[in-house]
């Protein structure tokens, strides 16, 4: 870890954007594509994930260290979102017997 | 890509290839958690993913956000998931496969998204190389001095989120007496 940190890296940062662009819409498009509700709920981690490594990227560019901490705040947020959206999802299922995202429509009018 | 500073040619080539090797692995194994049929699969390629995005932090020296992100995403977040899952009887038709077409449009939607974004990015010009100034940029010790001086306040916020996050999935989880 020290060696690492002693030499310097080399890659720009676009490739690091275009790398977490491309994440994010494979995030995108996992929400658009799939139905089963956990799916589309671990596409969503994806997108938060690839956000946080773009924002630690800026960070490091910048030589920040706030964007570290940004990152760890998203973490928790992560944590608590996934903690309500899995209980959400467990009573859809005791209730509907599915986690099919079609069957709930009833908000949808 | 030249390399003229103290490090050493060689030692750069080589994070090099390794960022772009496990970057390749990150898009690679995201696209299998999308695309595979059993959500078991899919969470399992998710701790891969994460796993790549770990190396990703130690590549540019976040220590903490590396352990953070091993222990919290992969450790905590994921088994929760998979005990969701596992929770969840999944039978033969509760994985739902959308129409084609609903397939084919939401691709073209993702991908028009990524096109703009690397319009907008190729608008950019050539951008300059991530350089690690100060090494301990990441460090636990660096990291804290800022969390405890300048964000006191949001981390005390962001506990109080946690615990109501917590008070709302145990009244989520728990049965309704009347529907019961």
């Amino acid at each position: 870890m020290e060696t690492l940190s002693n030499n310097i890296q080399t890659i720009p940062l676009n490739h690091y954007i275009l790398l977490c662009a491309i994440v994010f819409s494979i995030g995108v498009i996992g929400v658009l594509i799939r139905r089963n509700a956990i799916v589309i709920f671990m596409s969503v981690e994806l997108m938060l994930n690839s956000v946080n490594l773009l924002l630690t990227a800026f960070s490091v560019y910048r030589g920040d260290a706030t964007g570290q901490v940004f990152v760890f705040f998203i973490m928790a947020l992560a944590a608590a979102e996934v903690a309500i959206g899995l209980a959400i999802i467990v009573m859809i299922y005791r209730n509907t017997n599915s986690i099919d995202i079609n069957v709930l429509n009833r908000l949808k009018w | 890509m030249p390399c003229s500073f103290k490090g050493g040619k060689v030692f750069a080539n080589i994070t090099m290839s390794t960022f772009y090797f496990i970057a390749f692995l990150s898009i690679f194994f995201s696209i299998l958690v999308i695309t595979a049929k059993n959500p078991v699969h899919s969470i399992l390629y998710l701790i891969l993913t994460f796993f790549t995005f770990t190396i990703h932090y130690i590549l540019m020296n976040a220590q903490f956000l590396a352990v953070v992100n091993f222990i919290v995403y992969m450790g905590a977040i994921l088994v929760l998931f998979l005990y969701t899952l596992m929770l969840i009887n999944l039978n033969k038709e509760s994985e739902p496969r959308k129409s084609n077409l609903v397939k084919f449009a939401g691709v073209i939607g993702g991908g028009c998204f990524l096109v703009t974004i690397v319009a907008a990015l190729k608008a950019f010009g050539v951008s300059h190389p991530v350089v690690l100034q100060d090494p301990n940029l990441g460090l636990v010790k660096n990291l804290g001095k800022i969390l405890f001086n300048e964000y006191l306040l949001p981390f005390e916020v962001s506990s109080i989120l946690l615990l109501s996050a917590m008070v709302g999935a145990v009244l989520l989880a728990t049965k309704d007496p009347k529907t019961a």
